[in-house]
């Protein structure tokens, strides 16, 4: 076994170069062959390295994907976002565990299956889902749940368990998925008609500086969410010292609610690399990264695939487009489940193999990124925008959406509606045309830009998205009138506290803190005080975290104070006696009686 | 060195030099702003967030923020200290802290800061976590229940020692600090190690040379952390 | 006018708090001009014979007497204080929180090194309070009005605040009177 072990890692190390920053490479491919990175293990990876053990376990411990302990050969991910949940993912994880005779969190006796939960997988439109090994399997019912357990017992692999494909290049021969697209609105850029690399053919003609000012004059800004001027970014990366520069395309769309990226990255794929050769161009960069979040996997081996062929084609690779000195090339690192690096610091520690966690800022990736080089990191819409705004022009591309949100923005829809899908509108789209293109009816509440944005309510549904009104990387949520917002709410919490990489204080601990105030809250035993103690902690945990997952995950809890005020209201009680009504003399004292075989007099 | 930048601490102008932290000038200015992870010498960690200032209003951590020409900066003011509490508090339920019987206590920075803004009682319920303790090694141990993943210990021992000794492993409120090894004993960590000084709880100690200061005579027992930077103004 | 009354008790403490109250020395003399003890260990006063005007509790709640005696504090006491470490944050016997309470007893009846167990007795006799899943802190039981750090804290921290308390100002420790040890 060990020196099989060490083969199989002598092997991953060395297709790496031996190089330590390919770590997360490294530790991926041998938990998918091994099924555990154990302390054997990285002690094999460290003197291959030239590391340290420590560091290794530093690194495969903070990813969910990666374990020390060994998983079942088959893994199935049952995704417990709030959507999933609405959905019914509850039932098909009791059915699961239930048929297969085992826990979630736990893996079977003999090895076979291991069964856990995972935090949103980006199939919110066709909940519930599950990933199993790479597989994603949608609009899981109980019955089919029941059927592929069964399934999976009696020893079919994973991949025999798609029947049907999905639509467009999910039915392609490398992805074979039954993933479904459901693009349901069309915009004018993205999802336009468009003539392939025309854009990369405009830009070349041009010298970078002034494809740089055409973006500004475009005045597109960053689709992740943060609305960062692209052409600035790429002019200060630009500008940047820096023998070396890197081109860096964020896909770990990870937050709850979204998978816009999925499908851009189906079907736009072309895009998308067209958007960062242009990228390369204006920053005098030849490597482009694509970090791919690990739940999108599946798609690991087109996307390969396709870069292969546009460096056949001379769209990759040196001289692209016939132009000499023009080099770009793209690789494709793959996550390893760990929402923190959507954060582009962390997604650039991720790149260079180290924990997910973010990096000081400043200096800021444009100075100082990838290996310490200038750096730009896009989010995959805005590389395949910029694609369309060389094709068309500045003028054209500002003319449409709104003055300070020009454009058009893909929104990933899911929730309470008979249409969840893809929509790409104008920046402007009012919230209540959106609820009714998406079919949604009584609708009590609708989560834009996913838990890190807002909750709002009927009041605000005459409000427009834009990032100077309700701002989002493209996450909408829709909440019916039988839906608990404060089990929403919880649901959310317990996503930010599984999700925080720990580095500071105030998003470690403070999210615990709000999570069990909210959870007391719900069991019955909140007092009107605790909005206070709430809006106060959020705020010391909004101040002073160190990134944007603590300095947004309180949102859930002040915006549903802010916009269902009521629902507290509801349940929170002055208690008179001066007793605190979280302490539970009856539980503490359950231990003591069945030990001592009596029951308390007192109490 | 060719160059002064002067900048405003509430309202007081302080100089400093291009490329310096805000909390490098501070400190070389008598400006005492509350800390715990920063320690001179090491690479800034910016993870306590107690050093949490405002420059022109927006929130940075002053041990990493650099100065610049003519911004405003916020330290002693009531919302700030109030966060920097709120922080103490986190500290001191997140953990288990016994200063009863710790032997770093007098000499203890989380405990220091917490005397300095007046904190009584953590506002927060205690979490009770469920930490270990290492005492193979035969001249140090390492207490977890103390631990605040300062990160100290980590850099101290890669930069300075070159032995990267400490890792941190996990993530959110299971992150914790690791040995390369599966104890401290089997690492080739040393008592003289620059790591195993630097810990500003009871987390790292060494042996046998617990409550060699007297009651009284401690660090922190009369003087509040800080005052030696304030003494320089 | 009728002086105010003051309780005072020790939970799961090991009474070091109410030694130092008594480590006010002759400032007692004073303290006893100004309020009169109620239910107490120094005293002896086993049960409550009015409202009194200050409760101080020393140590956490480690049973359920304990729990029962906080509770009827709260219910006689205008101001409670959390008096010493134990109190505020269950202090030594709080060690136990991460034991289970099974290997607790077997360690204190039958396994320690010291014991004398001949019979391997567990006391389980009805008048023994049951014990508590875990070590409370007092405000985890029931709402406190101030707490007093100190392990104990000092005869000068406890004047102060009863001082402060009686003269109905309220309780602003020096610096050199908050001590965690």
């Amino acid at each position: 076994m060990s020196q099989k072990l060490s083969r199989i890692i002598k092997n991953a190390c060395e297709s790496c170069g031996n190089d330590r920053n390919r770590l997360m490479d490294i530790v991926t491919a041998i938990q998918k062959e091994c099924g555990a990175v154990t302390l054997e293990a990285m002690d094999i990876i460290a003197k291959e390295l030239n590391v340290q053990r420590v560091d290794v376990e530093s690194v495969v411990s903070f990813y969910s994907f990666l374990s020390k302990e060994e998983k079942g050969k088959v893994v199935i991910r049952i995704c417990n976002d709030v959507v999933d949940i609405l959905k019914g993912a509850e039932d098909v994880a009791k059915v699961f565990s239930e048929t297969l005779g085992i826990e979630i969190g736990q893996t079977a006796a003999d090895g076979s299956i291991s069964l856990e939960y995972t935090p949103c997988i980006g199939l919110s439109d066709q909940a519930p889902a599950v990933l199993i090994n790479d597989v994603a399997i949608t609009n899981l019912t109980v019955d089919k749940a029941k059927s592929i357990a069964n399934d999976l017992k009696n020893g079919v692999l994973p991949e025999s368990l798609t029947k049907e494909c999905g639509d467009g290049n999910n039915a392609n021969d490398l992805v074979k998925s039954m993933v479904k697209n459901n693009i349901i609105k069309k915009g004018s850029v993205i999802f336009a008609e468009r003539q392939s690399e025309a854009g990369l053919e405009k830009a070349i003609t041009m010298s970078p500086s002034d494809v740089i000012s055409l973006i500004k004059a475009s005045k597109v800004r960053g689709r992740g969410g943060a609305g960062f001027p692209t052409g600035m970014k790429w002019e200060f990366t630009r500008a940047a010292k820096g023998d070396k520069k890197y081109v860096v395309c964020n896909a770990d769309e990870g937050e709850p609610g979204t998978f816009k990226d999925r499908v851009l990255l189906t079907e736009k794929f072309d895009m998308l690399c067209e958007g960062m050769a242009i990228g390369g161009y204006c920053i005098g960069s030849d490597s482009g990264i694509i970090y791919l979040r690990g739940e999108y996997a599946y798609l690991k081996a087109f996307l390969e695939k396709k870069l292969s062929q546009r460096k056949e084609v001379g769209l990759l690779g040196a001289n692209i487009c016939g132009k000499d000195g023009f080099n770009f090339d793209i690789r494709i690192q793959i996550g390893a489940g760990a929402y923190i690096c959507g954060e582009e610091t962390a997604l650039i520690s991720s790149c260079e193999g180290l924990r997910g966690d973010p990096k000081t800022r400043p200096p800021f990736p444009a100075q100082k990124g990838y290996l310490a080089s200038p750096t730009t990191v896009n989010n995959v819409e805005t590389f395949c925008s910029i694609a369309k705004i060389l094709e068309k022009d500045a003028a054209w591309y500002s003319a449409i959406g709104t003055k300070g949100s020009t454009g058009t923005k893909i929104l990933s829809i899911s929730g309470d509606c008979s249409n969840p899908g893809i929509y790409e509108y104008d920046f402007g789209v009012k919230v209540s045309d959106m609820l009714k293109d998406a079919g949604a009816e009584d609708t009590k509440a609708v989560l834009i830009g996913g838990p890190s944005g807002q909750l709002i309510g009927k009041t605000d549904f005459n409000r427009i998205i834009c990032y100077d009104d309700l701002a989002t990387g493209g996450s909408i949520v829709i909440f019916n009138s039988y839906r608990n917002i404060l089990e929403i709410v919880k649901s959310y919490l317990e996503f930010f506290v599984e999700e925080s990489c720990g580095y500071c204080t105030p998003c470690r601990t403070g999210n615990v803190l709000l999570l069990n105030k909210i959870e007391e809250i719900l069991e019955g035993k909140g007092e009107p005080s605790d909005i206070k103690y709430l809006e106060d902690l959020c705020s010391t945990v909004k101040v002073t975290s160190r990134c944007g997952l603590g300095q947004t995950s309180p949102n859930p809890v002040l915006t549903s104070i802010k916009n269902f005020r009521e629902v507290y209201d509801a349940v929170l009680k002055l208690n008179e006696d001066g007793r605190q009504p979280t302490f539970d003399i009856k539980a503490s004292l359950e231990v003591a009686e069945a030990l001592q075989g009596r029951k308390s007099v007192i109490y | 060195m060719d160059k002064t930048i002067t900048f405003k601490i509430d309202g007081v102008d302080v100089k400093g030099f291009p490329g310096q932290t805000i909390m490098e000038a501070a400190d070389a200015a008598g400006v005492y702003i509350p800390r715990l992870c920063y320690l001179k010498d090491l690479t800034p960690h910016g993870s306590c967030r107690v050093c949490t200032i405002k420059v022109d209003g927006r929130a940075q951590a002053a041990c990493t923020q650099p100065i610049a020409e003519g911004v405003e900066v916020e330290n002693n003011t009531a919302e700030l200290n109030e966060k920097r509490r709120d922080i103490i508090d986190m500290f001191f339920v997140e953990g288990n802290h016994f200063c009863m019987f710790c032997e770093k206590s007098g000499n203890c920075e989380l405990q220091a800061m917490a005397y300095r803004l007046g904190i009584c009682a953590p506002k927060y319920p205690f979490q009770f976590p469920d930490c270990s303790l290492d005492a193979t090694h035969p001249d140090l141990f390492i207490d977890r229940n103390r631990c605040i993943l300062c990160g100290r210990c980590v850099n101290a021992s890669k930069v300075i020692d070159e032995k990267s000794v400490f890792e941190f492993v996990g993530r959110g409120a299971a992150k914790k600090i690791a040995v390369n090894a599966d104890t401290l004993a089997g690492t080739n960590m040393a008592v003289s190690d620059k790591a195993a000084g630097v810990c500003p709880v009871g987390a790292i100690i060494k042996k046998r040379v617990g409550f060699e200061v007297p009651v009284g005579k401690r660090l922190y027992d009369t003087e509040p952390i800080g005052s030696d930077i304030e003494a320089k103004q | 006018m009728e002086k105010p009354k003051v309780a005072t008790t020790s939970l799961a403490g090991c009474f070091g708090c109410h030694m130092s109250l008594l480590d006010i020395d002759d400032r007692i003399l004073k303290l006893i001009e100004l309020v009169d003890f109620d239910k107490s260990p120094i005293d002896d006063i086993k049960n409550f014979t009015g409202r009194c005007a200050v409760g101080i509790v020393e140590g956490g709640c480690c049973n359920e007497e304990n729990v029962h005696v906080l509770q009827d504090f709260r219910k006689n006491c205008d101001i409670l204080i959390s008096c010493g470490d134990c109190a505020i944050d269950g202090g030594i016997p709080a060690m136990r929180n991460n034991i289970p309470l099974k290997e607790c007893f077997d360690e204190a009846y039958h396994d320690g090194p010291t014991v004398y167990n001949p019979n391997n007795i567990t006391p389980n006799d009805k008048e023994l309070p049951l014990i508590l899943n875990k070590v409370y802190p007092c405000h985890h039981v029931v709402k406190m009005d101030y707490h007093l750090p100190g392990c104990p804290p000092s005869a000068d921290t406890l004047w102060e605040a009863l001082v402060a308390l009686l003269s109905n100002k309220p309780i602003e420790l020096p610096y050199e009177l908050i001590k965690y040890d």
